[in-house]
């Protein structure tokens, strides 16, 4: 790419691709702040046709002071939270503990990733049927094994529930990149701590993870991006129901249930704040790992 | 203090013996260097002393006391690692900070070896840089900056040259040799470079298939190697060997002469034969001589220029004061 000629030949190729993926990105972002400052209920019969009436910022003003909108972006934030600690702190022992060698290693690793290959809707069903049902769950037998009263999951402890559910789906994906991370560390800087007097725990502090900040870093902003979307764990569990409404549940249940895609698509638009305000957080926190 | 002994030690991975019993006395503040071919055991005996690697056999004594199940942390010894091992998210300061911080010395000592080693290694102008911003050779001497403020009983080098370039590898080599001789600490210093041993070491151990060859300082080895295998690896370019009727006039299986101890001519000696290629190297001149009965080609070096070209016909007579002669088992004959 040195010469003026194939730099601006590059451009030109790389043009098509670049203006279908801003058409794709722009024109629903324009539907929906076109949709938010307009009057829109199917039901009561308006339609683009017709016209649309502008009503402003009605739509954000009633969307952000109803009384659902704090709890859901509190949900939608402690769910994120949640399940990144989990997978994060598990996925590093799990590599630690799958990066020494035992027998069987590589049925193991395939059976770590399996989770990841199971279709939300379908492990939340799972979990929710095989494992937390009160009566027939695997883990209420397991309580009354224990002569302990068995526990309504999704009712008791639905936040928790939740999270257990995304964070077993997620878990695979963070042990993965975290494994192919630590299978990268030269041994011969453990082994020169080792000389250098550092027991187990220090060179997991000193060297093991400061080596594993850019895949950590790598690990929380991707499930970032899908964690503040999850809707099928949510939708065939609780329903919404306990506290379990994040953000994007509430927006469904505005465009879907009360057949307001005005309000929904404000809705949106909150989203698409939130969804910056929580990226930004993290760069600050944990994007200087991505130079150098 | 550092004196390290070896009693019957021995290592196997499995069913694979890789080091034989073997004994091996390391004195208090001698350079001994390891030498051998790839993956003849020199770099792991190395990682048994340090305790890096377990013994499958024998006892390893550090100044007299049994060390052999000891962790590394605790026999004292630093070690030098061919990639040098630097820790890439900490400064030159807190690479070489790391062991006194994990020996919980406190701030001041360790300001003051810190600036110490710097100076010694000039590395004052580097202290808050990442390793990744260093060259080769200022990343060499941070490992052994790491290494000094530890003040060990022994430091273990392991092929700490090999990725330099080869003018850097001269210097280094010299400074290495200066940082001995100014500490005064045992060394241990493993390398598959004869000429390295040859210019650092006081006592030289030559290691073949796990097993040791020879000890002795680099002009005994150069003089007197004890058999074919240790003739042929120390001295550059290497011994010429001889089979045959040659050999059985001197009352031997195979004769060795050093291509330095063998005297050129173009009109009479012992020897003739064909130049093949001749190497000038202003210095010296390396003729390989072809059409020598027993030994083809012949290797000569020839001091300063010499006017021979591929094709030539010369004369050869060599030294018999610098014969060396090996019986049929590639053993020395006194």
């Amino acid at each position: 790419m040195a010469t003026q000629h194939s730099r601006s030949a590059a451009r030109l190729m790389m043009a098509p691709a670049v203006i279908l993926l801003l058409g794709w990105m722009l024109v629903p972002l324009t539907m929906t702040l076109f949709f938010s400052f307009k009057k829109y209920l199917p039901m009561r019969g308006d339609s683009l046709e017709n016209g649309l009436e502008w009503v402003g910022f009605e739509n954000y003003v009633r969307f952000i002071g109803s009384s659902s909108f704090w709890p859901s972006v509190q949900a939608t934030l402690v769910i994120v939270g949640g399940v990144l600690a989990i997978t994060v702190i598990l996925g590093i022992f799990l590599a630690i503990l799958l990066d020494q060698p035992f027998w069987g290693q590589g049925v193991v690793r395939i059976l770590v990733i399996a989770p990841f290959f199971v279709m939300p809707t379908v492990s939340a069903l799972v979990w929710k049927n095989m494992f937390m049902d009160p009566v027939n769950g695997i883990l209420a037998h397991l309580w009354r094994f224990f002569g302990a009263e068995p526990v309504s999951w999704l009712s008791d402890a639905s936040l928790q529930s939740i999270i257990m559910i995304v964070s077993w789906q997620w878990l695979p994906f963070a042990t993965l990149i975290l494994l192919t991370a630590i299978q990268s560390l030269d041994s011969e800087q453990l082994e020169a701590a080792e000389m250098d007097g550092a027991p187990v725990v220090q060179r997991f502090f000193y060297i093991v993870l400061p080596h594993l900040g850019r895949a950590i870093t790598i690990v929380i902003l991707i499930q970032t991006i899908f964690l503040l979307s999850i809707f099928a764990e949510i939708f065939v569990t609780t329903g919404g129901a306990f506290g379990t409404r994040t953000l994007t549940y509430l927006i469904f249940q505005r465009v879907i249930d009360s057949q307001n895609i005005g309000l929904g698509s404000a809705g949106g638009v909150y989203a698409i704040i939130l969804a910056n305000i929580v990226a930004a957080f993290l760069m600050r926190i944990v994007g200087k790992n991505l130079d150098a | 203090m550092g004196r390290i002994q070896l009693k019957q030690v021995k290592k196997s991975f499995g069913d694979v013996t890789v080091i034989p019993p073997l004994d091996l006395e390391i004195e208090d503040g001698e350079f001994v260097v390891f030498v051998g071919p790839s993956g003849c055991g020199k770099s792991t005996l190395l990682r048994l002393i340090a305790g890096l690697e377990d013994t499958t056999g024998g006892v390893i004594e550090i100044d007299g006391k049994d060390a052999t199940s000891l962790p590394p942390a605790k026999r004292r010894l630093a070690m030098v690692f061919q990639s040098y091992a630097l820790y890439p998210h900490m400064t030159v300061r807190k690479n070489i900070a790391f062991p006194m911080r994990m020996a919980g010395l406190d701030k001041a000592e360790q300001d003051k070896r810190i600036a110490a080693a710097a100076k010694a290694l000039n590395l004052t102008d580097y202290l808050d840089r990442r390793p990744g911003q260093l060259s080769g050779g200022q990343r060499q001497r941070v490992a052994i900056g790491r290494a000094i403020v530890r003040e060990p009983a022994a430091f273990l080098f392991d092929e700490p040259l090999s990725n330099l370039d080869a003018a850097l590898r001269v210097g280094m080599r010299m400074e290495i040799s200066e940082l001995h001789k100014k500490l005064a600490t045992t060394m241990v210093y493993v390398t598959h470079d004869q000429v390295e041993a040859m210019t650092m070491a006081d006592k030289i151990v030559v290691l073949h298939a796990g097993v040791i060859e020879q000890v002795g300082s680099p002009l005994e080895l150069y003089r007197a190697p004890r058999n074919k295998f240790v003739a042929g690896f120390i001295g550059s370019p290497k011994m010429n060997f001889i089979e045959g009727k040659e050999a059985a006039a001197h009352d031997a299986h195979t004769i060795g002469i050093r291509p330095e101890h063998i005297d050129v001519s173009t009109t009479e000696g012992h020897w003739h034969g064909t130049v093949g290629v001749a190497e000038h190297l202003g210095s010296d001149t390396f003729i390989h001589v072809h059409g020598v009965p027993g030994c083809s080609p012949m290797t000569v070096r020839v001091g300063g220029e010499i006017p021979v070209r591929h094709g030539d016909k010369v004369f050869l007579t060599p030294n018999l004061d610098h014969l060396h002669r090996f019986d049929a088992k590639g053993l020395r004959i006194a």
